[in-house]
């Protein structure tokens, strides 16, 4: 099975944010006043595996071991067959 | 004393390190990234720069090359490593070193001169020292930001090296800017220790941390 992987990864909550400050100030010089602006990073890829739960076990392992650093990250799944 | 000196494409301090290191005394040999067997050595130094273009995270790339099996082997035989800048972010993204160094407090790359404190002297990178003294480093990074959630326990087990006097320039917490494991042997440091290595740098308060390899 073919599937279309997305893993989002952000910081945990509470942590400092420097780029999404910079990102709320700078709309504030264009008069555009926002609250709680965050950052997070997206990355795609395509994955062939036997099942869903397999692929996931894999995605997961992914992430522990190099997509994020678990000191400063939560990250988030998504995982979808591709359609023939 | 055979020190080595480890490079990946991308880094960028590794001829300033190889030069610090036979200032200090020591007989250098450069590493690369795809080496395992790092059985030769007697101690290693992993440079900064910019390995793998900073892609994902600094030092997230560089963590999982051949090399680190080796910077392993060498730790599990006692041996000194010391990580400066990217070299201190990869060996805490490979987990040898607690914490985190992320993205600045101001988000931009900063270069400048800092007054630093000593904090422990157990290690032998900074053994030459005496506890609490004031030495000037530069540091020049945009991923420098110290972060851990657990510091009381780096109190408690002495591992703390260097923390920011003054200025603390990238908003690391309490300060902080080196930090050791348990065994103080494995070192990652913001600042550049080989860029004030000889006073026509501006200072050569940095060369004990060389100096210190070689009397290991």
């Amino acid at each position: 099975m073919r599937y279309d992987v997305q893993v989002k990864i952000s910081l945990k909550k509470g942590m400092l944010n420097p780029e999404a400050s910079t990102i709320e100030r700078a709309l504030a010089l264009l008069g555009y006043e926002v609250q709680d602006t965050d950052t997070i990073d997206i990355i795609k890829f395509v994955l062939d595996e036997d099942t869903e739960e397999k692929a996931r076990e894999e995605v997961d392992d992914m992430c522990q071991r190099l997509l994020c650093n678990p000191v400063i990250h939560d990250y988030e799944i998504e995982i979808n067959p591709q359609e023939d | 004393m055979k020190v080595g000196v480890i490079r990946f494409p991308g880094s960028n301090c590794d001829r300033d390190v190889y030069h610090a290191l036979e200032l200090a005394g020591g007989e250098p040999e450069y590493v690369w990234w795809n080496q395992k067997d790092l059985s030769n050595l007697d101690a290693a130094v992993i440079p900064g720069g910019f390995s793998y273009g900073d892609y994902l995270r600094a030092g997230a790339i560089a963590a999982i090359t051949p090399v680190i099996d080796g910077i392993k082997s060498l730790v599990a035989e006692e041996k000194p490593v010391l990580g400066i800048c990217n070299g201190a972010q990869i060996l805490a993204e490979v987990g040898l070193v607690p914490g985190v160094f992320t993205v600045n407090e101001n988000p931009k790359f900063n270069c400048q001169w800092t007054q630093l404190k000593v904090k422990t002297t157990r290690t032998p990178f900074t053994s030459l020292y005496h506890k609490d003294q004031i030495i000037k480093m530069p540091v020049a990074h945009a991923e420098g930001r110290y972060v851990n959630e657990d510091l009381e326990l780096l109190h408690d087990q002495d591992q703390i090296v260097l923390q920011f006097e003054g200025e603390n320039p990238n908003g690391s917490m309490e300060a902080i800017t080196g930090v050791c494991d348990e065994t103080g042997l494995i070192c990652a440091v913001m600042p550049h220790p080989e860029r004030a290595s000889d006073m026509i740098l501006g200072s050569d308060d940095g060369l004990n941390f060389f100096k210190g390899i070689i009397n290991f």
